[in-house]
């Protein structure tokens, strides 16, 4: 390393910082939440059943934390042939 | 009242097990009757590095498993007489660390305690868990490194959730203490500030220690480092964070922090 790239070189400190508090922001919305999840989705799982036959892979409960809002996503694939209980 | 507190990081290596046997000794000479408290079983060191390994005949598993009573298990140390260290299982297997049991041993070492010193194994699971069941005051060992940082995030969300405080509604009071500082790095901008590491994981500082020899010479000769040396600097920084713990105001300096004229012309310069 010549003398001037010593004297230029970015430091790592604020990388670090950085990465750990994305990191972190994410790790602890989804850890803090996971049985929030399970439960809604279990929930939701057991209104739609009542109603339309699904498959209980094909429902997908997604819960994103923002700094202002979150975000509940619900994804429930209803296959063409399911068998409608009500109307 | 006697006061529990669990020593614990999540990750290995940062210095739980130093930290424990230093803060021990140091409230010990406060003239306190203090306890250290190994929760490692099979892997215990502990003993080791309180210059305690060939007097253990005894351990927590003998107590719990009613294979001996608590008095014949707890090892009084030779150099402090309030100072004691109930050591962890070597041999046996960790399942025999049942819930039932550390209960029973707390409640029992509160009763003739002042400060009962918990520490605890690396990771997260049940060793882990059940050092900081019993907890009133949890020390967060953290070094200013990335992964250890994320590690010590990960066991606060477990202290708010899995602790017998948290079960009742109380909170434990955590403690953030920063080891293996060497302020010349973060001054340089090659390793996290105590105030990254504060901002990040946002619990009070407790103290900071800075990187030494004297840290590694201490467990070589089996004492504390709180008793190899007192005027060291590791030393020193320990025993401050012993007197915030039992209440004491002490003004938090960074260890080290001084420079010399040429200290300062190069530590800036790399800046």
């Amino acid at each position: 390393m010549s003398i001037f790239g010593f004297f230029n070189r970015k430091t790592s400190a604020p990388q670090a910082r950085e990465r750990l508090q994305i990191l972190l922001a994410h790790e602890r919305s989804s850890v803090g939440h996971s049985d929030l999840v399970a439960l809604l989705r279990e929930e939701i799982v057991a209104v739609i059943a009542k109603h339309v036959q699904v498959d209980r892979d094909k429902v997908n409960v997604k819960m994103d934390r923002g700094d202002q809002v979150s975000t509940l996503e619900v994804d429930i694939e209803i296959p063409l042939d399911a068998s409608v209980r009500a109307a | 009242m006697a006061k529990v507190i669990v020593v614990t990081s999540g990750k290995g290596g940062v210095g739980k097990t130093t930290s424990t046997a230093a803060l021990g000794a140091a409230l010990a000479q406060r003239g306190e009757k203090t306890v250290v408290v190994d929760f490692d079983v099979g892997l215990r060191n502990l003993d080791l590095v309180m210059g305690a390994e060939r007097r253990v005949v005894y351990d927590l598993i003998n107590v719990i498993q009613g294979d001996a009573k608590l008095p014949q298990a707890l090892i009084r140390d030779k150099r402090l007489e309030t100072l004691h260290l109930l050591p962890a299982s070597q041999t046996r297997d960790k399942d025999n660390l049942t819930s039932e049991g550390v209960e029973t041993v707390m409640a029992e070492l509160r009763k003739s305690f002042d400060w009962i010193i918990c520490d605890s194994p690396a990771g997260i699971e049940r060793g882990a868990t059940l050092a900081m069941r019993h907890a009133d005051i949890a020390v967060v060992v953290t070094n200013p490194e990335v992964s250890s940082v994320r590690d010590s995030d990960r066991i606060i969300g477990l202290l708010d959730a899995k602790t017998a405080r948290a079960e009742r509604g109380e909170r434990v009071e955590k403690h953030l203490l920063l080891t293996r500082y060497d302020p010349a790095r973060a001054e340089r901008g090659d390793m996290l500030k105590v105030d990254d590491v504060l901002e990040i994981l946002s619990i009070p500082l407790l103290g900071i220690i800075p990187e030494s020899m004297d840290v590694l010479r201490a467990s070589n000769i089996g004492s504390p480092v709180t008793l190899a040396d007192t005027r060291s600097a590791p030393s020193l920084a320990y025993m401050d964070a012993a007197k915030r713990l039992a209440g004491e105001q002490i003004p938090m300096s960074v260890p080290g922090e001084k420079r010399g004229f040429f200290g300062k012309i190069f530590g800036r310069r790399a800046a």
